[in-house]
């Protein structure tokens, strides 16, 4: 029987300061997180004790440096959030990590919360910077010119699942996602084929099959065990293939369809082999043919599109769906699966309201007809990217939402919610009201842990190894007893 | 999902109106009209938005790469 599908995106974002010669990114991304002002403003660790991002899940340890800050540093890198989030400095961009929630309707409530505390911060760093400059954010992958960054996402497993199997079974999935998960981009890059348009921001970028790395080389399936759980019990399924989304249909069936898939998997529910011949190719091949008319070869020398692919995958997933007890939003991500299959089918510009990479598309090719431009044009590579920028006033994803243009998948009160409460089925409920009532008691914080530094006593660490306790209905009481951290750390005791 | 998105129906068909008829055929005409008004004004508020220098904003947009 699958186990529940936890999940949770980390997004990282572009940077770029506006009429600044000497732009430095990394500067930039401190002054950015350290703009963010919550109520309760606490000096609080992350916790790289718990972090082993060098442990590969096919089984052996890779030798490398783990990188660990000094204290200083660390705290003006990591900030945790009342939300539950982690928001940080990752490298040269910044990055936020939603808090864990049970299902892809609250994901899109999470990640689009996580946009909303970057453009807060966006904003209230801007005002820092010299006149005349402007920091800019953008949600996506890349810069066009051959330089990456990523928007991941984790799923719950159970470790009793082979990580064989899960790549048999993901490999063919995650090569034809994109017709409805791609963010569309405009032109290649990484030496990839050139093309005026394709599906995914990413596919340019994916070199190997399997493999750990994250930043060179990057795998269709990286092998990071890092299950940040129980380690007997759980994988986390660490996903580096996938596009920075900006429409919130396009988030919530990428997140449905796949958390699906991993169920299925973990039930052995995908009886059919689907490997391709070169999943590597084949994913480039798919995202550089917006018409979805072209196929790809499978291992058994049979030929099928992206689109006919994911049928396969829809077609088991019915009967999977049909024979058992799961989740109980599966039966909706079949039923929304099914109908953007089919009108990609059909014609693809039926989507032009809920797939990213149609909007977009749809949206330029109108301007250039309008402006009689081509694809080479400075004025539709700007318009690529400025789908992505974060500004309401400016962001064209955000004009077309506010015109009514796209679908919407949740409210505009439940994003603002989200900005300062966590979700309340999970872990993520525990730390964040911690942080809310202890916050000057909270030591240090990780997925699994958070410490507390009470007096002169030693630090005490709690564990959070089960990603569904620390819930509401589990600790809401608790913490109601607990009037500071050291009645709390009794009372966990008693 | 939540009951606002099934307020809104796919773009393109939005009902069974197929154009045959003297009645339906008028009834497209002026949604294609209304449809080509709104999207006239979308173009243009593209247009005021877009970033000045669109050339040299996109020749200066380089980042670090990431994970």
């Amino acid at each position: 029987m699958a186990i529940p599908k936890v999940m949770g995106t980390e997004i990282e974002y572009g940077i770029t300061v506006k009429n600044d010669r000497d732009f430095d990114p990394i500067s930039s991304c401190v002054l950015l997180v350290n703009a963010y002002r919550e109520e309760r403003q606490a000096r609080i660790l992350w916790d790289y004790d718990q972090e082993n991002p060098l442990a590969d899940a096919r089984g052996f340890q890779v030798d490398g440096e783990k990188y660990t800050p000094n204290q200083q540093e660390n705290i003006a890198r990591n900030k945790t959030l009342e939300n539950g989030a982690r928001y940080y400095v990752d490298h040269a961009h910044p990055e936020y990590s939603c808090p864990e929630v049970t299902n892809p309707r609250d994901l899109v409530i999470h990640e689009r919360a996580g946009e909303r505390i970057v453009e807060i911060s966006r904003r209230e760093a801007s005002a820092l910077l010299p006149e005349g400059m402007q920091m800019l954010i953008h949600k996506n992958n890349s810069d066009r010119k051959g330089n990456s960054y990523g928007s991941h996402e984790n799923y719950l497993m159970d470790r009793r699942t082979s990580f064989k199997q899960i790549v048999e079974h993901l490999m063919p999935f995650f090569a034809s996602r994109q017709v409805y998960s791609g963010a569309g981009k405009v032109g290649s890059e990484n030496r990839a084929q050139s093309c005026d348009y394709q599906l995914s921001q990413r596919a340019d970028f994916f070199e190997t099959e399997v493999a750990l790395d994250t930043m060179v080389k990057r795998p269709i399936i990286n092998t990071r065990d890092e299950p940040h759980a129980d380690r007997e019990k759980y994988r986390r399924l660490h996903v580096i293939v996938g596009d920075a989304n900006m429409s919130e249909y396009t988030i919530w069936l990428r997140q449905g369809t796949t958390a699906l898939v991993l169920a299925m998997i973990e039930d052995g529910a995908v009886s059919r082999d689907l490997s391709l011949r070169d999943p590597v190719r084949a994913i480039k091949e798919v995202s550089h043919d917006p018409s979805l008319e072209q196929t790809v070869e499978l291992q058994n020398g049979k030929r099928l599109s992206a689109v006919q692919l994911q049928a396969e995958y829809l077609e088991l997933a019915k009967r999977y769906v049909a024979s058992r007890s799961g989740e109980p939003w599966f039966p909706e991500v079949l039923v929304e699966w099914e109908s953007t299959l089919a009108a990609l089918e059909r014609d693809p510009l039926e989507l032009a309201d809920r797939i990213d990479w149609v909007i977009k598309k749809v949206m330029i090719e109108r301007f250039m007809a309008r402006k009689g431009i081509d694809w080479e044009s400075a004025e539709v590579q700007m318009m690529d990217l400025q789908y992505h920028d974060l500004r309401p006033e400016k962001g064209l994803y955000h004009l077309l939402e506010r015109q009514g243009h796209v679908r919407r998948v949740v409210t505009d009160a439940e994003i603002m919610r989200a900005i300062t409460e966590p979700p309340e089925d999970t872990r993520a409920y525990f730390r964040g009201h911690c942080l809310k009532r202890y916050g000057d008691q909270v030591f240090g914080v990780n997925w699994d842990s958070i410490s507390f530094g009470i007096g002169d006593e030693p630090i005490k660490r709690v564990l959070m190894a089960e990603p569904l306790k620390g819930s509401k209905a589990h600790v809401a009481g608790l913490l109601e007893r607990s009037k500071d951290a050291a009645e709390l750390v009794r009372n966990l005791r008693a | 999902m939540s009951e606002s998105q099934q307020k809104q129906k796919p773009a393109g068909r939005e009902d069974g109106d197929t154009g045959t008829s003297g009645e339906g055929a008028k009834k497209l005409a002026k949604k294609g009209e209304a449809l080509k008004e709104e999207m006239d004004s979308l173009m243009d508020e593209i247009d005021e938005v877009l970033e000045e220098n669109a050339e040299e904003f996109v020749k200066n947009y380089v980042q670090r790469g990431g994970q």
